[in-house]
């Protein structure tokens, strides 16, 4: 591991009254993978949506590949081009075919043209077995693979970090797999990555690091034999007992 | 309706009723004329809708611009079209229709018909924004989250992903305006052109007849239902493309 990917200071963010990141500090390398996990509600999403410029943060710094992208006067719309997210629920565009789902952006924030765009996304989707798909509309495909297109349309922008929330909290569990073994792929290949997610068997799997979010903050975090295996935190320990209770893990 | 029908030929005056409105005689010969003059209603809402369409989609893009920077626009667009839709078309017609001409200024146009437009342009661009706003807000702000998260622009965003999925979504209502805008172009008739329904008006006093009426009644709506039957096939296409897998 070399460089600096991700570095998340002393984060803060409210809705309203609801406090709903009390200080996150976090810090990624390239081609590390990180998992956050904890209860809904203990601000994983948001801290995901925060790291994309999706929500404004009331305090604290964000840098990015060395870049301050919570500064004043930066262009959102250039720092999203580098970091990619993927939703719970897809957030595919129903009006596009699978094709120009992962070429929009491509094309329309990156300048290419249309051939360069379709070549390099024909190879995503031909990649995430989903070539015979692309001229099919979003709402013609299960879950699953609705949500693999989405993931190749975050790639297509090429970002060099990509924030995945809860990619498989809306998909019925035998399409989970498809799912997760195109992650896993991703994480082979070196994507960085930063994932929410209620896999605890994936996060063990998939993860360098996992941190435990609970009402907002960091409460520890390991690699993922250490904090599944010997949690330190009492928070961290029931948490991860109610998992196990429940067969997740 | 076969109550309504045998309550209505049974009632005493039905007689009177029939032959003022239902005179066959009358019909054939006042349609010639009252068609002729059709296609000046037909031109004015043609011309009119030309304009109305991207009118309203610029009034109602102004209204859905965010943030505290653009609350001037958002106040005027939000202002002007509580002022149309509030006013009476009529009044606007005859405000513009008789007074701009009269205005005695050589650069402002005298044409009624030019007015005529404008006063329809200016109320329906009203009411279609309103519709376009609905359909931009029934866009689920998760979708231009998807959109922004990619890269795009605010205005990209909304070109690309926003309007198509609100456009589709608001046809319906956006016809049923433009029959609306059909019909009205009878209100520009008491400017005293020679529209369908003045025609109408002027073989109703040569003939004392109201059979005229039925002529014109019959014109708009000739070109109504085949408006509306287009429009069911349009949302019907639209929801078999996107939508086969699931209903299947």
């Amino acid at each position: 591991m070399s460089g600096e990917a991700l570095r998340v200071e002393g984060v803060h963010k409210s809705f309203g009254k609801l406090e709903v990141l009390r200080g996150i500090d976090l810090v990624l390398a390239e081609h590390e993978v990180v998992c956050l996990i904890g209860a809904s509600g203990s601000g994983k999403s948001t801290l995901l949506r925060c790291v994309n410029l999706l929500e404004p943060i009331a305090s604290g710094r964000i840098v990015v590949g060395g870049e301050e992208i919570t500064a004043r006067g930066v262009d959102v719309d250039v720092v999203r081009r580098g970091i990619g997210i993927v939703f719970q629920s897809f957030n595919l565009f129903p009006h596009m075919t699978v094709l120009e789902n992962v070429t929009l952006a491509p094309r329309k924030a990156r300048g290419l043209s249309r051939s360069e765009a379709d070549t390099d996304a024909t190879r995503l989707l031909e990649r995430f077995g989903l070539a015979d798909k692309r001229d099919e509309y979003p709402d013609r495909l299960s879950g699953g693979q609705q949500q693999r297109v989405a993931i190749a349309r975050a790639l297509a922008m090429e970002p060099q970090l990509l924030l995945l929330d809860e990619v498989t909290s809306a998909l019925d569990p035998e399409l989970v797999a498809e799912v997760l073994d195109v992650i896993r792929e991703l994480a082979a290949g070196g994507m960085t990555m930063l994932i929410a997610t209620h896999e605890m068997g994936f996060a063990r799997d998939v993860a360098h690091r996992v941190c435990f979010l609970d009402a907002g903050r960091i409460l520890e975090e390991g690699p993922p034999e250490q904090l599944f295996g010997v949690p330190r935190e009492e928070r961290t320990q029931q948490f991860l007992q109610r998992i196990v209770a429940a067969g997740r893990l | 309706m076969t109550v309504v029908v045998v309550i209505v030929t049974r009632s005493p005056g039905w007689g009177a009723f029939k032959a003022y409105f239902l005179d066959g005689e009358i019909y054939r010969d006042s349609f010639p004329e009252i068609l002729d003059a059709f296609w000046l209603n037909v031109k004015l809402f043609l011309t009119a809708e030309l304009f109305i369409l991207p009118a309203a989609l610029f009034v109602a893009v102004l209204r859905s611009l965010p943030g505290p920077v653009f609350f001037p626009l958002r106040a005027l667009a939000i202002v002007y079209a509580d002022l149309f839709r509030g006013i009476p078309t009529i009044l606007v017609i005859s405000i513009l229709g008789f007074g701009m001409p009269a205005l005695g200024l050589s650069w402002v146009p005298i044409s009624q018909f030019f007015w005529a437009v404008v006063a329809l342009v200016l109320v329906y661009t009203a009411y279609v924004s309103e519709v376009y706003r609905s359909g931009i807000e029934s866009v689920h702000p998760s979708q231009a989250a998807a959109a922004r998260s990619l890269g795009l622009t605010h205005g990209q965003a909304l070109r690309f992903v926003v309007l198509p999925q609100a456009v589709r979504r608001v046809i319906p209502p956006l016809l049923n305006d433009f029959i609306g805008l059909q019909k009205d172009t009878a209100l520009v008739g008491t400017l005293g052109v020679v529209e369908a329904f003045k025609q109408a008006q002027i073989d109703q006093s040569a003939t004392f007849n109201g059979t005229p009426y039925l002529v014109a009644a019959t014109l708009f709506v000739a070109i109504t239902i085949p408006l509306a039957r287009f429009t069911d096939w349009l949302v019907a296409r639209d929801r078999r493309r996107q939508q086969a897998g699931r209903l299947a």
